[in-house]
């Protein structure tokens, strides 16, 4: 509201923004306004305030005196203000803006503020009273630097002074020394002087400051914990070598005895167990307000207790009847003996006699502690009477009556009279028995005495003799005796004193003075004292003296606090206390208990008025279980204080006393009494002791009881090692304590204490578990759950477990069950070879691990995986219209792509595989039946022959999973069939990706000739018939492992090298016609035939996601990952037909860079030997060696999780592995004799997709070898197998080819030309001196010629299994063709099955005579027996039909080193003619 | 039919996805299906379906209403991979392309009786910028591989989201059996005992 405050000038315009303003004030604003008319008001009531406002303002602004203006100002707006609440009352905005207009006026003129605030009824300008009013402005006051250290030191304390010992101890008394005493004192932990200093000032400042002192005067402290040298032993972790020593062992948990401190079963309702404790009462028998009679009377009645005591127990009578018992039995003894003095008698008289002694004596001393005691009863009865006279009141009720018993004089007298005599006679006899005694010694002692006289006297005389005349050799004798002699002379036994007969009036005198003094005199009433509280109390009007001491006495109360476990649980009510200092509480304290019970603590608090003290703690014992509630009497606990309590009345207090008029014989009365309680475990509703079981109680005995040895094993078992080491762990004793040192030697010398080695973080972590592990791992439904949350093969994806352990059977884990079995045992039967078996099985495992790193990796998941998102749109996207311009050709018809189908959606049936056989190249052809003895002539054969001869009538057979389908028959060596095959797929009913990348499956495609046999056969009757019967041959096979096929995106499609056997009996290789001599080379090499195929599968499966290798840790550089991982995207985008490699995962599961596995390794050595002139030959032989290890695909074996590339020692380990191994080997191998070598990441047809070949360079030209099958071709050969070359790799570095063309006959080889090799180190990013993950040397294993020998078996094994695929046929073996064919197979071997010479075949048909002989040698690299089995089954020799059939099968295992085996298997039919 | 010892027990579930509150979108239609675990399976009813298409009222209620039913039974042995209820909400963005509205799921009430279920949905979002802008452009928005992710906890890490608005869900539980199985589930009082003699405990929730 700013335009009251403006200027005149522009009222106007500020009239009219109030206009506008009016419309939009909210509704609540105007409320005040709403009655009237908006307009009127402008009109009455605007102007004059405007003209008021001119004046007012204009004057406020003036610089007018303030007491002339202020009052006439204030006057005139008080004045306004009347008249403007008749006009418009509730205007409450406009006298706010009345109000800030004052407030403008202030900041101008303050003074005018008090007067009008004081002046103003209204309250309203009260609240607008400035901060600044309040405010004082001084200037900053400078205190001295003195002043300032004076002020601070009333503040601040410094501790620098050593505090004197006295101070730290109570008074008058002296700093103890424990260690001085000899008691076991731990060294304490390091503190510096002047921090202890600080601490001990500033505790002694504190409240109850001392309690912090130990009586040594210093601070207490325990033992330092800390150990001078490290307890752990030091790990130097190198790789993963650890010392056997510090392996860590797995231990199963034990359960400890001590983490549960719970009683078990607490928690459960019924289970809830009650401590009872009866606090019945406290009587104090002494209390510091106890006045002198109190003092008096409670000795009194301490002492009457007593008396009471030893009156029930009546020792004294029993002593008297015992004696008396034994007298007469003496007695009776002496009479049947009469006199007569037997031994046995006499001893036996003799040991009842010393009993008799012992009896008597005690029950003198027991007769003179009652006579004491009534002497004392008396005593102190007379001195309460006398200070009850004294003081002329009394303060306590005891009232002692003595009961006074006559007795009969003269009888009294006779008995006292008989005891005394009959016990004179006894002192007598003993007396009389000892006088015996001592004689008897005497008289031997004197006789002794006499005897060494005499002697002494003979040798006197005897030396008088000698010394007369005698040589000195005897003088010496008799010196030496005289020397003996003359010791004993003045040692000499003493002349014995003979024995004082005792006088028999002495003993009755003794006897009689000691009677007077113990018992009562004869004829002398007995006395018997009764206690009695039935005197009267003084009452305190008339004893002004006690008033003081009463009026204290009531103002006191008690309470008891009970603490169990050290925690308060409940305290009684509180109770005054009474004069006779009883006081009695009568309460019992039901405690529900969960812990162990460890102490029970009743402490008593006596209360003055508001404040409390505590007198004294009771500690009563935990009962045993067999306590209960109901039948435990009351017990008396007996407590005491030591507190010094000082009266000024007439209350003792606890301080020494005198009862003596002169002070002396001071007694020091310490507060005591004794509290009458009792604790026992309750009882629940149907009187079950609601006490928890003895074994549940480990803390609870263990704090007193235990600690005591003897009383915890008992005497007898001190010699038990066993009992003390268990005493000795229960009582927890401290092993450093030296007191303990020897019973922990003993007991550590026999290992029967051990500290716990472990630390429980959660011990109370079991009483929450549901059941006990073992019923846990029992429960069959929850291990059925387990399995299949850790996603088990068998139980991955298990619908309804069922929902009772009952409903499982046992039959859901029989097959898991036994695949865990089968992990354990090694089939031998598929294994002929220990070192197989243990390398299958230890792929097995490696395949495990791979695959639980995989499952792992699954759940690792990118945005990708989750989320479709629109690529960012690229210029590939563009170029996919470029492809709709392309020419339309239809004559050359492009395969299209086909949608794909998730495996998911899939069931039985409806999986195909297709294959298309188009064409063959080169097929064998018959070689015509040449009669025995005709020379082959080629020469002349070759012109007509070739035309009219059926060469050979070839078909395909395929065969997958048993399934066997087979084309037409085609005519020719380049049979044209152009067919396809359906064969259904079933893959077990689990259509997952996982499930069909691991099937094993081969799909072979074998190619027959199909022979037709004619027979005529001449009947006479009917004429001639024939007989015909189809014979099919085998030429050769390929076969593709079904993974492959699935794992191909589209299909296989192409021409593929038949494997051909060496060796084709009846059938022989023709050359095309019109060889040309010029390409001999190449025809050799390209030797084989070919068939040209396409497989896929309908309908088109997904291929297993391949891993994201990108996963796996590495122990490569960053840079390095991030420089390969740009190389292969770049190379990806650029080409992404080609294969690009730069890193690879070892068999550990970590990305390895490439080049690391190149490096130049030795060959054995035995092939360099052998042809050491030759170093084609050798080459030959390497090559053939590395072909010969066995090839197992990583899809395979690794279920399509990844390509895993093992090293070259661990490759010969395992003997199996893909391409890649073999092509890394052969490299190495090829480097380390020199050769220029690299590796070749490309595409081939058999493989189809990724694999790796051997790029030689050899005078001028390039190899590139096959490394599974041992093969080179020439850079420029047709039919070498590699189609596409992507990266060429060397220990060095790697070169991806950014060349146009892919094949290798059109790139160039040379990988220095940076444009058309990119290399991955180059100037800008140079090789960082990679280290070879390669050993330095291969070491081999020296060839078993033994173990190849074993391996002979096979060919019993296939013998077996040709019978047994001829199940309604007999199989006849031809043992002369068997011979002769195994004579060949070894010279097989010799030539690696490549020339074969003519020579042999001619010498088999000439051996074999008339038969008609069709066969061949199958070779093969040794993995296990079924794959052998396998291609003999695929060739089908054992399906010929003819009924004279024989077969020949022979078998040759070629051992090369490290226990590579080459397998030939010569199969044979023979026909007879 | 009661049989004493039953080896299944029985989820029914009625109810309706009532609608949307999706202030910013209309023309909204949605898409529902059960997510559950191994050992359940369904026993009637549909387990997945798609709305109607809705729009908002004229007036000024944000509310699109679908009162779609859903019908359903499951029987199972094991409450763990209780069903869960998950919802896509799809509807044309300015060029008219279906584009995600927002997913969401809830797990099927456990208690016997009424509930009322409001689901707060979300989207993921673009990786970058420029595909926000594309996507945009050409209708084709970040969507989930399979709305059932939003059921399930793992990989959900390396996904953004953003929320869009809520979907409310009423249902009716009915249970069979679970109690005799030894799962006992929320309230239920001796009273409840008479209409368990009848197999199927109802219970209207207070």
């Amino acid at each position: 509201m700013m335009h009251n405050v403006c200027s005149p000038v522009l009222q106007s315009k500020g009239e009219s923004l109030q206009q506008q303003e009016a419309s939009f004030e909210p509704a609540s604003r105007l409320q005040g306004l709403r009655d009237r008319d908006t307009v009127t008001r402008f009109d009455r009531e605007g102007l004059p305030n405007a003209e008021e406002a001119y004046n007012f303002f204009t004057f406020n602004f003036e610089p007018d005196p303030p007491d002339g203006s202020e009052r006439s100002s204030v006057k005139r707006r008080k004045q306004r203000k009347t008249a403007d609440r008749d006009e418009d009352r509730g205007d409450e905005a406009e006298e706010q803006e009345e109000a800030e207009a004052d407030e403008e006026n202030e900041e101008e003129n303050e003074s005018e503020e008090a007067p009008l605030v004081q002046n103003e009824e209204e309250d309203l300008f009260v609240i607008d009273q400035s901060p600044q009013d309040f405010l004082e402005v001084k200037k900053a006051v400078y205190i001295g630097y003195q002043n300032h250290i004076q002020r601070e030191s009333e503040h601040l304390f410094t501790p620098s002074f050593r505090t004197p010992t006295s101070v730290k101890l109570p008074e008058n008394m002296k700093p103890r020394y424990l260690e001085d005493e000899g008691l076991y004192v731990g060294e304490r932990p390091h503190v510096s002087l002047t921090n202890e200093n600080i601490l001990e000032n500033r505790i002694l400042k504190m409240e109850e400051g001392m309690k912090w002192f130990g009586d040594d005067g210093r601070i207490m402290a325990l033992p330092d914990p800390i150990k001078e040298s490290s307890t752990r032993p030091p790990l130097f972790h190198m790789e993963e070598d650890v010392d056997p020593s510090l392996q860590t062992v797995y231990r199963k948990a034990l359960k400890s005895k001590y983490a549960n401190l719970y009683i078990a079963g607490a928690a459960d309702p019924e289970g809830d167990y009650q401590l009872d404790v009866d606090v019945s009462g406290l009587i104090f028998s002494h209390h510091p307000l106890f006045s002198r009679e109190h003092v008096l009377g409670a000795r009194l009645a301490q002492l009457y207790d007593q008396y009471l005591t030893r009156q029930h127990n009546n020792l004294t009578g029993h002593l008297t009847d015992k004696l008396n018992g034994l007298r007469s039995a003496l007695r009776n003894m002496l009479e049947i003996h009469g006199g007569q003095s037997l031994t046995q008698a006499m001893q036996q008289r003799f040991s009842e006699y010393s009993l008799e002694i012992t009896t008597r004596q005690l029950r003198d001393s027991e007769q003179e502690k009652d006579r004491t005691l009534l002497k004392n009863i008396v005593k102190v009865w007379k001195e309460i009477k006398a200070l009850r006279e004294f003081q002329k009141f009394s303060n306590t009720p005891y009232k002692l009556y003595l009961r006074r018993e006559n007795v009969d004089r003269a009888s009294d007298e006779r008995e006292h009279e008989d005891e005394i005599l009959a016990e004179v006679v006894e002192l007598e006899a003993e007396s009389e028995e000892d006088y015996q005694k001592k004689l008897a010694e005497y008289n031997k002692q004197l006789e002794e005495w006499k005897l060494w006289r005499r002697k002494q006297k003979a040798k006197k005389k005897k030396k008088k003799k000698k010394k007369k005349g005698q040589t000195h050799e005897d003088t010496e004798d008799e010196d030496q005796e005289a020397s003996e002699s003359e010791g004993p002379v003045e040692e000499g036994p003493p002349k014995p004193e003979p024995p004082e007969r005792l006088d028999f009036d002495s003993i009755e005198q003794q006897v009689r003075e000691k009677a007077s003094r113990i018992r009562r005199k004869p004829g002398e009433a007995i006395l018997i004292p009764e206690l009695s509280a039935s005197g009267n109390i003084t009452a305190s009007e008339l004893c002004p003296s006690e008033t003081a001491r009463r009026q204290d006495v009531a103002r006191r109360s008690l309470f008891i606090k009970i603490l169990y476990n050290d925690k308060e649980v409940s305290r009684t009510d509180s109770r005054s206390l009474n004069t006779d200092f009883r006081v009695h509480f009568g309460q019992i304290f039901n405690l529900k208990i969960v812990h162990c019970p460890q102490s029970i603590n009743l402490q008593v608090f006596e209360e003055i008025g508001s404040s409390c003290s505590l007198l004294a703690r009771v500690f009563v014992p935990v009962p045993e279980p067999s306590v209960v509630t109901g039948n435990v009497p009351v017990e008396e606990y007996e407590f005491s204080s030591n507190q010094r309590v000082m009266f000024d009345h007439e209350g003792v207090g606890s301080v020494p006393l005198s009862f003596e008029a002169d002070g002396s014989n001071k007694q020091t009365l310490l507060t005591s009494g004794k509290l009458s309680c009792c604790v026992s475990w309750g009882i629940g509703e149907d009187d079950v002791p609601l006490a928890p079981p003895v074994s549940q109680q480990p803390g609870g005995i263990h704090g007193l009881g235990r600690l005591d040895a003897v009383t915890y094993i008992g005497a007898s078992g001190l010699y038990d090692m066993k009992k003390i080491g268990e005493w000795a762990t229960q009582s927890r004793l401290d092993p450093n304590d030296p007191k303990n040192a020897s019973i922990m030697q003993l007991v550590a010398s026999s290992g029967e204490v051990t500290a716990p080695e472990y630390f429980r973080l959660e011990h109370l972590q079991e009483e929450f578990n549901f059941v006990t592990d073992e019923e846990l791992e029992r429960s069959k439904r929850f291990r059925l759950l387990r399995l299949r949350n850790q996603e088990v093969a068998e139980f991955r994806n298990y619908k309804c477990v069922p929902a009772l352990e009952r409903e499982v059977t046992d039959k859901v884990f029989q097959e898991y069950e036994k695949r865990l079995k089968e992990g354990e045992i090694i089939d031998t039967k598929e294994h002929l070879d220990s070192h197989r078996a243990l390398v299958a099985k230890y792929l097995q495992k490696i395949r495990e691990s791979v695959i639980n790193r995989f499952l792992l990796a699954k759940h690792h998941y990118i945005l990708s995986d989750l989320v479709i998102e629109e690529e960012i749109p690229s210029i590939i996207l563009g170029l996919n219209l470029f492809k709709l311009a392309e020419p339309k050709r239809p004559l050359k018809p492009q395969r299209k792509e086909r949608k794909k189908v998730t495996a998911q959606n899939l069931s039985d049936g409806d999986i195909k595989l297709l294959i298309n056989i188009i064409r063959a190249f080169d097929i064998p052809i018959r070689r015509p039946q040449s009669k025995p003895g005709q020379v082959p002539q080629s020469a002349i054969q070759s012109s007509d022959w070739f035309l009219n001869q059926v060469q050979v009538r070839p078909f395909v057979e395929v065969s997958f999973q048993r399934t066997v389908l087979q084309t037409t028959t085609a005519d020719g060596p380049n049979p044209c069939w152009n067919e396809e095959l359906q064969l259904p797929f079933a893959p077990n009913g689990d259509y997952s990706n996982a499930s069909l990348q691991s099937v094993k499956d081969e799909v072979f495609i074998n190619i027959f000739d199909e022979v037709v046999h004619e027979t005529g056969v001449n009947d006479k009757d009917r004429g001639k018939s024939i007989h015909s019967w189809v014979e099919k041959h085998w030429l050769g096979s390929v076969k593709i492992p079904f993974s492959t096929i699935y794992s191909q995106s589209r299909q296989i499609d192409g021409t593929f090298k038949v494997n051909t056997p060496a060796v084709l009996l009846g059938y022989s290789k023709e050359r095309s016609h019109g060889a040309n001599g010029g390409y001999d080379f190449m025809r050799s090499l390209s030797e084989g035939t070919f068939i040209t195929l396409f497989i896929t599968m309908e309908p088109q499966l997904v291929p297993g996601e391949t891993i994201r290798e990108k996963q796996f840790d590495s122990q490569e550089d960053e840079h390095l990952l991030q420089a390969s991982e740009r190389f292969e995207r770049e190379a990806a985008q650029g080409y992404p037909d080609r294969p690009c490699v730069s890193t690879v995962i070892d068999l550990n599961g970590k990305t390895v860079f490439i080049t690391r596995f190149i490096r130049p390794l030795n060959p054995p050595q035995e092939f360099l030997d052998a042809f050491p002139n030759n170093p084609q030959e050798a080459t030959a032989l390497v090559a053939r060696f590395v072909s010969l290890i066995p090839s197992l695909p990583d899809r395979v074996s690794f279920s399509g999780a990844c390509d895993l590339w093992s090293t070259c020692d661990q490759f010969l380990t395992l003997l199996a592995g893909d391409e890649e191994e073999h092509a890394v080997l052969l490299c190495n191998y090829f480097l380390s004799m020199g050769k220029k070598a690299w590796l070749i990441i490309g595409t081939a047809i058999p493989e189809q997709g990724p694999t790796a070949y051997v790029l030689t360079y050899e005078q001028s030209r390039y190899l590139i070898w096959n490394p599974s099958s041992g093969q080179y071709y020439g850079q420029y050969d047709t039919f070498c197998p590699l189609q596409t070359i992507g990266c060429l790799v060397n220990a060095d570095n790697v070169w991806f080819n950014i060349q146009e063309y892919t094949t290798p006959m059109r790139l160039s080889l040379d990988v220095t030309k940076a444009n058309l090799w990119k290399p991955f180190f180059s100037r800008s990013f140079s090789h960082p001196g990679l280290s070879s993950v390669q050993p330095e040397e291969l070491v081999y294993r020296r060839t078993d010629k033994a173990a190849a020998a074993e391996l002979q078996d096979i060919e019993k094994i296939l013998k077996e299994k040709i019978m047994e695929w001829r199940p309604r046929h007999p199989t006849r073996w031809n043992r002369y063709c068997t011979t002769t064919l195994k004579q060949f197979l070894p010279k097989l071997e010799m030539s690696r099955g490549q020339d074969v010479t003519e020579g042999h075949r001619h010498e088999l048909q000439s051996l074999l005579g008339e038969n008609r002989i069709s066969g061949f040698p199958l070779h093969l690299p040794f993995s296990e027996i079924r794959p052998i089995v396998e291609a003999v089954y695929s060739t089908g020799v054992h399906s010929v039909q003819a009924s004279n059939v024989e077969f020949a099968l022979a078998v040759y295992v070629h051992p090369y080193p490290n226990n590579v085996l080459s397998v030939w298997v010569y199969l044979a039919s023979l026909v007879r003619t | 039919m009661a049989t004493s010892n039953p080896s299944v027990f029985l989820l029914t579930v009625n109810g309706q996805i009532e609608g949307a509150n999706f202030p910013e979108y209309d023309d909204l239609y949605c898409k529902y299906c059960f997510v559950y675990g191994h050992d359940w399976a369904p026993t009637t009813g549909l387990e997945e379906g798609i709305t109607q298409i809705t729009r908002k009222n004229s007036q000024s209620s944000h509310r699109l209403i679908w009162n779609f039913p859903l019908e359903t039974t499951f029987k199972s042995t094991n409450p763990s991979g209780w069903p869960q209820l998950v919802v896509s909400v799809y509807g044309p963005d300015v060029f008219g392309n279906d584009v995600v509205r927002g997913y969401g799921a809830t797990h099927v009430p456990f208690t016997p009786g009424q509930h009322t279920r409001t689901i707060p949905m979300f989207v993921p979002e673009p990786t970058w910028r420029l595909q926000k802008f594309t996507g945009w452009l050409l209708g084709r928005r970040p969507e989930y591989t399979d709305p059932k992710v939003v059921a399930q906890g793992e990989g959900r890490e390396v996904t953004r989201v953003r929320s869009q608005g809520f979907v409310t869900v009423s249902f009716h539980i009915l249970t069979k059996d679970m109690k005799k199985m030894g799962y006992d589930i929320g309230p239920s009082s001796p009273a409840n005992s008479a209409s368990v003699t009848s197999g199927w405990s109802t219970e209207e929730q207070q």
